[in-house]
């Protein structure tokens, strides 16, 4: 246990934050509060270590630094300006094909949910796309999307400088393996088995040798996150800042 | 040349079976013309919009559609962000009423930028693989036909609305209409046959003289009527001027979850404002 208690939003935030260490230029999109805060303590641990790194948060204007409208972040991570970015999914499957528009079969869905997003295009484009599924269980995490909004894996004659590199859950961390198409769980978050991953999770996927625990988030990264990074996040979301770290 | 105009004769503009480009909840999304719209609808004066969101829809999309008013809705998404769902929306899809064309923002973002520029179509990289591609028989996957290596793109068809749709902090007396950062309303106001724009004030200057604030303006070649509209943005905010009303939008997510509840949300909210009783 880590010597200071800490939320699991804080957890998250820490291991999203170590998948983006050395990456230069970090977008998140609209409604993704844990991304933001990882990006902006990535951010500040990079500058502990005397480099830049630019974050863009879609979601405001704050933390946003895009001026040419709605295209910009697109076409910013189609030159290759972006180096990560989150995408979350209603649904996941085994291969990181990822669906965010519905449930059952198109276009007679049992259950619609808002739609593909920006998915389609940021999944092939960004080197380091990362996989977030605040809810692990079968119903997120599929043998077989229902509907492909993003395709975890191209062809090679399809032009695919990214695409997803991870998968951060409630309860584990795995990495993506295009070439495999398999997924490899690499750690489980503290008090989670890999039997209830296993039994929580639709797809079959890899181990490591030693599948160890998630770092948690020691009592000097916890001061930065609440000291520093709560009072920006509460700029872009000031409900989240104040339930998390208690500010905003 | 721009006409000032008020709120009702700006609605009364939109004609059956049009299509209506319409600003995002995050940017400046002209509710208070929506409700005009929505009383419209309700008097049997418009019908069966193709609505093109830009390129997400949320409130505003949600409310015209629970309204009836949408017959095709061409969206990357729509949703309340952190509300939730967009209940009628989702209703629709899943009863089956509203004919949906499965977008995805950059793909919106391009096909209208072909749109100003005049040409048929545009390709776009990514999509491939996507099921998005295989329902939409008006996009077309082709080989890069300079023969450069590129692969495979998406040929996406130039959008080209009969209207734009957005509010703005303010316009000047010439018709030329602040948009700051707001690129996306300039895009969306260039690539439509006409721009119907509400503003929270009409400002006795020209913006186009001032480098300052030209930079932010969008020409009044491109902006067909204003009218004024204060809290036009309402429930949703208006930067530097108001904030976003969270907790209406909370209760419409959870008011609008039903038909019933939806109807009195309109009746409370939308149906008691001055209406358009003897418009054409």
């Amino acid at each position: 246990m880590s010597e200071v208690p800490y939320k699991p939003e804080e957890l998250l935030i820490n291991t999203f934050a170590g998948l983006l260490d050395g990456v230069g230029h970090v977008a998140v999109g609209a409604l993704s509060p844990i991304p933001g805060c990882a990006a902006l303590l990535a951010q500040e641990l990079a500058k502990q270590k005397g480099r830049d790194v630019q974050v863009s948060i879609i979601h405001g204007d704050a933390n946003n630094p895009f001026t040419d409208g709605g295209r910009e972040l697109f076409d910013c991570a189609g030159q290759g300006r972006i180096g990560a970015f989150f995408l979350g999914g209603a649904q996941i499957d085994g291969e990181a094909n990822i669906n965010l528009l519905g449930v059952g079969e198109y276009p007679d869905l049992k259950k619609r949910f808002p739609g593909s997003f920006g998915s389609a295009y940021v999944y092939f484009v960004i080197p380091k796309v990362i996989l977030f599924a605040p809810e692990h269980s079968a119903r997120v995490l599929v043998e077989k999307v229902d509907f492909i909004s993003a395709p975890g894996t191209s062809p090679p004659n399809v032009h695919r400088p990214g695409g997803p590199k991870a998968l951060v859950t409630g309860k584990c961390c795995m990495t993506f393996d295009a070439a495999a198409k398999r997924f490899t769980l690499v750690s489980v978050h503290p008090g989670v088995t890999v039997e209830e991953v296993r039994d929580n999770t639709g797809f079959d996927f890899d181990l490591i040798n030693d599948v160890g625990t998630t770092l948690e988030p020691d009592g000097e990264r916890l001061a930065l996150l609440r000291g520093a990074i709560g009072p920006k996040i509460a700029k872009t979301y000031p409900d989240f800042a104040a339930r998390v770290f208690g500010q905003g | 040349m721009t006409t000032f105009e008020n709120l009702d004769t700006l609605a009364r503009r939109i004609g059956d079976g049009q299509l209506l480009a319409l600003a995002p909840d995050y940017s400046w999304v002209p509710m208070a013309l929506v409700r005009a719209l929505i009383r419209r609808k309700v008097l049997g004066k418009v019908k069966n919009l193709h609505l093109l969101t830009v390129p997400i829809g949320g409130l505003a999309a949600d409310m015209l559609i629970g309204a009836g008013a949408v017959g095709t809705l061409e969206a990357a998404a729509v949703s309340l962000g952190e509300a939730g769902l967009a209940p009628r929306f989702t209703d629709a899809v899943e009863a089956g009423t509203l004919h949906m064309r499965d977008s995805t923002c950059p793909a919106i973002h391009t096909a209208l930028q072909a749109s100003e520029k005049g040409v048929p179509f545009m390709p776009l990289s990514g999509l491939i693989g996507s099921d998005l591609v295989k329902y939409r028989d008006d996009w077309k996957v082709v080989d890069d036909p300079l023969g450069a290596g590129g692969g495979p793109v998406v040929l996406l068809p130039a959008i080209k609305p009969d209207v734009a749709l957005f509010h703005s902090p303010r316009a000047d007396v010439h018709g030329n209409v602040w948009i700051g950062r707001r690129r996306e309303l300039a895009t969306m106001a260039h690539a439509s046959a006409s721009a119907l724009v509400t503003v929270e004030a009409v400002e006795d200057r020209n913006f186009l003289e001032d480098e300052e604030t030209a930079a932010g303006t969008l020409g009044a070649m491109y902006v067909t009527a204003i009218a004024t509209a204060e809290k036009g943005a309402w429930p949703q905010g208006l930067t530097g001027l108001y904030e976003r009303d969270t907790d209406h939008i909370r209760a419409y997510a959870e008011q609008a979850k039903t038909a019933e509840g939806f109807a009195d949300y309109l009746k409370a909210h939308v149906l008691n404002e001055p209406g358009d009783e003897d418009g054409a």
